[in-house]
């Protein structure tokens, strides 16, 4: 517990702290721009981009060390795997829009094409006298042993560069995100924007390899994404939500990373993400599970109450056990089912509402207003004190009800 | 082509082919119900499957892997529905949440666990490594014959050869129920066909051929089995008995074309090492893919001539 509280404040070392500062400023960038891919519904567009990867980071490896250069270079791997990633992503593109095969089939296709040549590569890094030490399977999944401050700087920058490119091009994406015809009728060109988004994700996408790897990169740019969604119904708000729920799994993730071994990094950076999401889809406010049961736990009880009243008022015996119940304990109906004075005067007012609805039904006629007789809402709610008024003259006198 | 032909190459020659196939039968129905991705999440989820199983078990053996993959492909599966429905998530983020989730589940599980006495690191599971599925007994084509050289046979060979046998059997059985509820699930369901569970099942198969296939292939590779020779015979024809054939012919020539370029094709080139086979089937086939896409008589929409942009 101390060695995970000395990295998530930055004690656990340089290279530790190094790290789970350079995960969060990912996390916020693949956060912030995978919101807009998932609001255009093209999640898994990225994970084909993502597997495109890795055989350009093999042919960069095997292009410097032919240079003379040393292979492992970042900057020179991130590069390579850019060159690929973009053809992928274009690949991609040229299938849906060429062929009839629909976009998913595409992406499978690239993806694990594009991932088996890279592992073909990999072996043939392997056999090359410099390929050995190269440790280039750490791109596979990730891995922060041995990353050096330059590593950690190339990350930072990158990832501080996609948030602001995420910022600048927030609004015409989010405009093709919601509506791509009416953005083509501003005159925007959708399909550059489309592949200005990509590009955004596949940026993200070589800047994360080093420390989440190319098989879980993807998480990082959808799960954040759709937490956020749970927490806010603005496309604005949303990317920020997401920027901030990504930076804080990256974060907190390279820290319980760094706290034990055999915790590879871009693994528990996705299951602390995924923990987040969990949180989410049971407590949100509004969209999450728990605020949904409630909610119709409490429609429930509106539906057996005024049932229940009804009931009372027409005189029959309230059989449904959780009506009873209900009424019980309001104090509106003996155990043995007669109603109480107070459940009696509560029936009228019921009665009187229905009654007053069937009028308003009757004479009214914008249909705005009367059609929100739901058998729920009180009539004070949608007419105004004269109206009713009027409705009353209709009525006649008060009757009994309920009476024994 | 002689003893060591038999020795080193026959075996996973066999296996990728029966691996190829066995993928390629069920990706043909999931790519014309729009599931292609459906592929790529179960051979996700494979991995923390076989994880457990392991970990349960203590032992790698055939019928807890498949228990073990077939379960987590239906956690899997029941997972995505959850997300989707109570979350209100479009489909393709529900599933990129599930899997790559249960995928990093199970790559910490493995890291954590000691699986050192066996062959499962994640290395493997991703990439497979099908040049280690070798026949140590056998001394020649003679051997074929030789019950005691056939009983050393690599113990996958089998499994593969009974999942091969079972898609075979299954898509026969199930010919006219699959055809149906792809086409037009309405009018299965009026026919009486239980559509939803076909597609259940065809899900489930899928992870069982997934299984299957991961000792040859890896996790990442199937993908390509998956799509890409179904894709590819999906633009030669618009009729899917001969579809699925020449899927079968695809993943075929993938796997042979694959296996010996990747073994022989350095050697040709002047290089000493073999390359990866599962790696070079997967690229093979995505290059099959790509002709296809450039040649195939039925490449484009109906109604578009051909090579126009949407």
């Amino acid at each position: 517990m101390n060695a995970l509280l000395d990295a998530l404040t930055l004690q656990a070392g340089y290279n530790a702290a190094l790290v789970a500062v350079g995960a969060g400023l990912l996390g916020f960038a693949a956060g912030s721009s995978g919101t807009l891919l998932v609001l255009r519904k093209r999640a898994l567009v990225s994970d084909a981009v993502a597997h495109a990867t890795l055989p350009g980071v093999a042919l960069a490896f095997m292009a410097m060390v032919a240079l003379g250069g040393d292979g492992r270079s970042l900057p020179g791997l991130l590069l390579g795997s850019a060159v690929t990633a973009g053809i992928g992503l274009l690949l991609v593109e040229a299938i849906t829009r060429r062929t009839r095969l629909p976009e998913d089939a595409a992406i499978g296709a690239v993806l694990g094409t594009f991932f088996g040549f890279g592992v073909v590569l990999l072996t043939v890094v392997q056999t090359m006298s410099a390929g050995r030490q190269a440790g280039l399977e750490g791109f596979l999944l990730g891995s922060t042993a041995g990353m050096l401050f330059e590593d950690a700087v190339v990350i930072a920058v990158g990832g501080a560069l996609a948030v602001a490119a995420t910022w600048v091009m927030r609004r015409p994406m989010t405009l093709v995100a919601f509506d791509s015809d009416y953005a083509a009728s501003l005159g925007y060109d959708v399909r550059r924007i489309d592949l200005m988004m990509m590009g955004l994700v596949m940026a993200v996408t070589v800047i994360g390899l080093k420390l989440v790897g190319l098989v879980l990169i993807v998480a990082l740019l959808i799960i954040p994404a759709v937490t956020a969604r749970f927490w806010s119904d603005r496309s604005g708000h949303v990317i920020w939500i997401a920027g901030g729920l990504g930076g804080t799994a990256g974060y907190v993730g390279a820290a319980i990373s760094a706290s034990a071994p055999a915790l590879p990094t871009g693994p528990v950076i996705v299951l602390v993400a995924a923990g987040l999401f969990a949180v989410s889809l049971l407590l949100a406010p509004v969209r999450g599970v728990l605020a949904a049961v409630l909610r119709r736990r409490r429609f429930a009880l509106r539906v057996h109450r005024r049932q229940g009243l009804l009931a009372i008022a027409a005189r029959h015996t309230i059989r449904e056990p959780f009506t009873l119940r209900l009424l019980v304990r309001e104090g509106l109906v003996r155990p043995d089912g007669v109603p109480t004075d107070a459940g009696r005067a509560q029936a009228a007012r019921v009665v009187r509402d229905e009654r007053r609805w069937d009028i308003a039904r009757e004479i009214h006629q914008d249909a705005g207003l009367t059609g929100r007789y739901d058998g729920l809402t009180p009539i004070e709610q949608v007419f105004t004190p004269d109206e009713i008024a009027e409705f009353d003259r209709r009525l006649g006198p008060p009757v009994a009800v309920g009476a024994a | 082509m002689g003893a060591e032909f038999v020795q080193f190459s026959l075996t996973p020659i066999l296996i990728g082919v029966l691996a190829a196939i066995s993928c390629a039968l069920p990706g043909n129905f999931l790519i014309l119900r729009r599931q292609a991705l459906v592929g790529d999440a179960i051979s996700h989820v494979v991995l923390p499957g076989i994880v457990v199983a392991f970990l349960l078990t203590g032992v790698v053996a055939t019928v807890p892997m498949l228990l073990g993959a077939g379960g987590a492909a239906v956690v899997a599966v029941i997972l995505i529905e959850a997300v989707r429905r109570l979350g209100r998530i479009e489909p393709g983020a529900a599933m990129g949440v599930v899997f790559t989730t249960m995928f990093a589940g199970g790559v910490l599980l493995l890291e954590q666990s000691d699986t050192s006495r066996v062959h499962l690191d994640v290395e493997h599971a991703l990439m497979g490594n099908l040049e280690s599925l070798i026949w140590f007994r056998a001394d020649g084509w003679g051997s074929l014959l030789d019950p005691v050289a056939l009983a050393d046979l690599p113990e996958e060979l089998g499994r593969i050869a009974v999942v091969c046998l079972m898609m075979v059997v299954l898509t026969c059985v199930f010919w006219r129920w699959l055809k149906i509820a792809t086409f037009d699930e309405g009018f299965a369901r009026s026919l009486g066909i239980p559509a939803a569970a076909v597609g259940f099942g065809l899900v489930v198969a899928a992870a069982v051929a997934a299984v299957a296939a991961f000792d040859a292939v890896g996790s990442i590779i199937v993908i390509a089995m998956f799509i890409c020779p179904p894709a590819a015979a999906r633009l030669m024809t618009n009729r899917l008995g001969v579809q699925v054939a020449w899927s079968v012919v695809f993943a075929t020539l993938s796997a042979v074309l694959g296996y010996v370029l990747a073994g022989y094709g350095p050697l040709w080139l002047g290089f000493g090492n073999a390359v990866s086979a599962a790696g070079m089937i997967a690229t093979v086939s995505g290059v099959i893919l790509g002709l296809a896409c450039m040649f195939g008589p039925h490449r484009s929409r109906i109604g578009q001539p051909r090579g126009a942009g949407a």
